[in-house]
């Protein structure tokens, strides 16, 4: 018998332990080792927090508990949950224990359900697996759990299909079919990645509630350390496939012992300690600069889809502006017309006096060397054909045709050094590289023809923590040494406080809110921001849980069918009949930002904007 | 990480070569391929008999090599070595150019459909439509009564002809995915204007499929051309082709099997080196494999 850390078994036996588990795969290039050697407990009722970059084994880790591994993958050690050992339980077995014992939620809620069966069905159906009840009480204990996960609607929502539930929506259904075997314990792996942040904070409201009101023991795999602060007690930091630092979630997140989480704490920006971009360059937003790009009433359709409506903004020579709202509220989409990737509906974008939208093709292409553009998706905006060599020279290959072989890749190679990059990367393929490393090949390819306004499009959504720190601060440092205006869209509102002088918020294609960011974030005027702010996690274990436990339900229409009137009043706490009637006025205030909302004068204003961001 | 970048220059159709050259069972298929190109335009030339030159003394003789029949004769004494690489050459040189031509025409008719979109694209595709929709036979045949029958320039048009429909609309199809990628959107923001963008981000990224189905037509167009042959439309007696060989070996199966089995060999033999070298290519164009 492997010897067991005995005083933990005796006092109480933990829900879930593993100790020396180690997870290898075997690969046509040899052995990997996904985790080494963790060893962790789940006490009853306590949630544990297990943090780690992508790629540092923490999902395998759980995988491997469940029996889940691929099938090249191997799991050593042990694995107990109430005593039982997993790793070496039969298939029969380990499946009775996965969903009565321990329930699993998975990132991406679209592909862990089925999609042509009906919500109601799926969860009735894994009720009827875990119980023996006839079909008519699994729907109505289907139903019951639906409720309880806080679905709207939920009577229509049994009858509807995957698909046409928002991702907030599935992500609830997923945890409903998890607590349908009334498990002990739930694993919960990355569950608000890929959400908005106001829904982010609903979800983890609710498992934290979940929590508490079944006694349940949780695991939740996360790589984002506000939510770790508002849910966890314990957390368990994890590199490379070892446990780096264990501890209660106050000590780990305020003094963190090991230099990685040190890293990891220091690179997760916080709302209420930012710094403003504005502040670092003071006295620049006071003198009146010249507009350099304006947008003027841009509207685009899709069809019977308004995407973008009514849109005006002036973004001056050297300024950096960010664009924040939920995904679906058009931010992508008003970039891409910006720069003529798609065409508006209308309206018109004029660049250094001249109308985009009226050259000739010819104009248009010559005109693009000062409007470029980072994408998204690192590995996706790249040519999988393609050298990065190729790839950071194709903008030289365009715009300076006459430009030889050698001094072309002269200038790839200086670029690629400018963001960061070894030269002799050049000769790799993009996916031979980091996510990180892609995102700077990115931004190298958009540097290259020195630009006069740089877009970013949710540039460091897809990278881990540290890596969007230094993302963010490679960006800082270039626009201050090209003085180009930046045009910054994305969810993360921290990040953008730290890189913006000002901030547009969007909602359904519509501008709610334009202010210069100190004002914005420290007294935020529509309702709409403020939301927005109350929802974003701040990684301090003695707020975060009191700011989740405020979170605030619901989620945007859809834009085929915007409301009437203000398009917000369906979820501000503050709408009145006005709102239904009329859409607000673009209205600018004495201190020169704007708000389109009908009440912001009688909302309480608030001194200080920690006050709002912080107390209720 | 696990190697210092080779300071070698790298590129798409450098490192395709490279990666094609380290294949052994592909090089091993290009070499056969090239071995039986190579024997067909040269050995005949070793024999004493002409392609079409009847032995009345020797009619279906059984291979053995006697009077330098190496590989035995037909119903009309005709040398079925002489024959067969004889058909070997027509039916080579038909199918390669004529999978050549289809896949020029279908990559670039495909691609421009597929990224143009919109009404360019649903003009372009119904174009394809209506040909797949006429019975290609037809087309066949109003090109060989136009123009000489059997003449290897008609059937080229003929077999070309219907071979680039299918390319076009797999070509089609992948540009259309392709076209959505952010890499495409990435190259319009640089300005690259739309050929440039077709050539260099397009057509190199949807080669991988198409060369597996480039190699896949050309056995495919041996057997149509065969077909033809069949029905008197494709290469006219006294010439031969791996097709018509066949066929006429076919019907002698019983009382002469060599007269099917020759010629089948060497079909056979072509059509698993030709699959080979499909699915090695597919692997050399793609960077992601090692």
């Amino acid at each position: 018998m492997p010897s067991i850390p005995a005083s933990a078994e005796a006092a109480a036996p933990a829900v879930l332990s593993l100790s020396g588990l180690t997870v290898t795969f075997d690969t046509p290039r040899g052995c990997f080792t996904a985790a080494r050697d963790v060893t962790l407990a789940v006490e009853r009722g306590e949630c544990l927090g297990v943090v780690g970059e992508s790629g540092a084994g923490k999902s395998q880790v759980f995988l491997a508990v469940m029996g889940l591994l691929a099938a090249n993958g191997r799991a050593h050690g042990s694995a107990r949950f109430l005593g039982t050992e997993l790793l070496r339980l039969a298939p029969a077995a380990l499946d009775r224990v996965r969903g009565a014992g321990i329930g699993m939620v998975f990132q991406d809620p679209m592909t862990s359900l089925t999609p042509h069966i009906a919500v109601g069905e799926q969860i009735a159906e894994v009720i009827r697996r875990h119980r023996r009840v006839a079909r008519v009480e699994a729907r109505a204990a289907a139903l019951t759990l639906l409720e309880r996960v806080q679905v709207s609607d939920p009577e229509r929502r049994m009858r509807q299909y995957p698909h046409e539930l928002s991702g907030g929506m599935r992500q609830r259904v997923m945890i409903a079919i998890a607590l349908s075997g009334e498990p002990r314990l739930l694993i919960a792996d990355e569950p608000t990645t890929s959400l908005d942040v106001t829904v982010q904070a609903q979800i983890l409201a609710l498992l934290a509630e979940l929590k508490r009101e079944r006694g349940m023991a949780m695991v939740l795999i996360t790589h984002d350390l506000g939510a770790v602060a508002g849910v966890a007690d314990r957390v368990a930091v994890l590199r490379a496939g070892s446990i780096v630092e264990t501890g209660p979630v106050a000590a780990v997140l305020k003094a963190p012992r090991d230099p990685y989480t040190r890293t990891l704490v220091r690179d997760t920006p916080r709302l209420d300690a930012g710094t403003d971009a504005a502040g670092q360059a003071p006295g620049t937003s006071a003198a009146p600069r010249a507009a350099a790009l304006t947008l003027t009433d841009l509207t685009v359709r899709f069809g019977r889809l308004t995407a973008v409506s009514a849109v005006s903004l002036e973004l001056c020579a050297g300024e950096s502006l960010g664009v924040v709202g939920e995904s679906g509220c058009g931010k992508s989409t008003l970039v891409r017309a910006a720069l003529q990737l798609l065409r508006p509906s209308s309206g018109r974008v004029v660049w250094m006096g001249q109308a985009l939208g009226d050259l000739p093709k010819g104009a248009l292409r010559a005109l693009r060397r000062d409007l470029q553009i980072i994408f998204q998706d690192p590995l996706g905006s790249l040519d999988p054909r393609m050298t990065v060599g190729e790839i950071v020279g194709e903008p030289l290959r365009v715009h300076a045709p006459d430009l030889e072989r050698g001094a072309r890749a002269a200038q790839t190679a200086a670029l690629l050094h400018r963001v960061g990059l070894a030269p002799q990367l050049a000769s790799r393929y993009p996916h031979e590289l980091s996510g990180g490393q892609c995102q700077r090949v990115g931004i190298a390819r958009a540097m290259i023809l020195e630009p006069r306004l740089l877009i970013c499009d949710e540039p460091v959504s897809a990278l881990d923590v540290p890596t969007q720190q230094q993302i963010v601060t490679l960006l800082a440092q270039l626009k201050r040494e090209s003085g180009m205006c930046l045009l910054f869209v994305s969810h993360n509102l921290a990040l953008v406080r730290q890189l913006c002088e000002r901030v547009l918020v969007l909602y359904l294609g519509r501008m709610m809110e334009l202010a210069p960011s100190p004002g914005l974030y420290t007294g935020p005027r529509h309702p709409y921001t403020r939301e927005l702010l109350a929802a974003v996690p701040i990684p301090d274990p003695d707020i975060q849980p009191a700011r989740l436990a405020r979170a605030r339900p619901g989620e945007p229409p859809s834009p085929l069918s915007p409301p009437s009137g203000c398009v917000y009043r369906t979820r501000c706490p503050y709408a009145a009949p006005v709102c239904a009637q009329r859409i607000p006025e673009w209205e600018q205030l004495p201190d020169g930002r704007r708000v389109a909302c009908h009440r912001w004068r009688e909302l309480p204003v608030s001194d200080s904007g920690t006050a709002v961001i912080l107390r209720p | 990480m696990d190697e210092q970048a080779p300071a070698a220059a790298r590129g798409l159709w450098r490192d395709a070569g490279r990666r094609l050259m380290g294949n052994r069972i592909a090089l091993a298929a290009l070499g056969v391929i090239a071995l039986v190109a190579l024997f067909a335009l040269l050995a005949p030339a070793f024999s004493p008999w002409g392609y079409d030159s009847l032995d009345w003394e020797h009619l279906a003789l059984a291979p053995g090599g006697r009077a330098a029949h190496w590989l035995g004769t037909d119903r009309l004494g005709r040398d079925l070595f002489v024959r067969t690489l004889h058909g070997v050459r027509v039916s080579l040189l038909l199918s390669v150019l004529a999978s050549l031509v289809s896949l020029v025409i279908g990559v670039l008719w495909g691609a421009v459909a597929g990224l143009a979109g919109g009404r360019t694209d649903g003009w372009m595709m119904r174009l394809v439509d209506v040909l797949y929709s006429l019975p290609y036979l037809f087309i066949v045949i109003i090109l060989t009564t136009l123009w000489q029958r059997g003449s290897i320039a008609v059937l080229l048009l003929a077999l070309g002809a219907v071979g680039w429909l299918t390319t076009a609309r797999i070509v089609r199809g992948q540009a259309l995915a392709l076209k959505h990628r952010e890499f495409i959107e990435a190259a319009r923001a640089v300005g690259v204007p739309a050929p440039a963008i077709l050539l260099r981000h397009i057509v190199p990224n949807l080669l991988g499929p198409v060369l597996v189905y480039a190699t896949l037509i050309v056995p495919q167009m041996i057997v149509f051309e065969s077909f033809l042959s069949f029905l008197g439309l494709g290469v006219q007696e006294p010439h031969a082709s791996l097709g018509n060989l066949i066929l006429v070996g076919a019907q002698e199966m019983e009382s002469a099997p060599w007269m099917l089995l020759v010629p089948a060999a060497f079909l056979v033999v072509l059509l698993i080196c030709f699959n080979f070298l499909g699915d090695a290519l597919r692997d050399a164009f793609d960077p992601r494999e090692r």
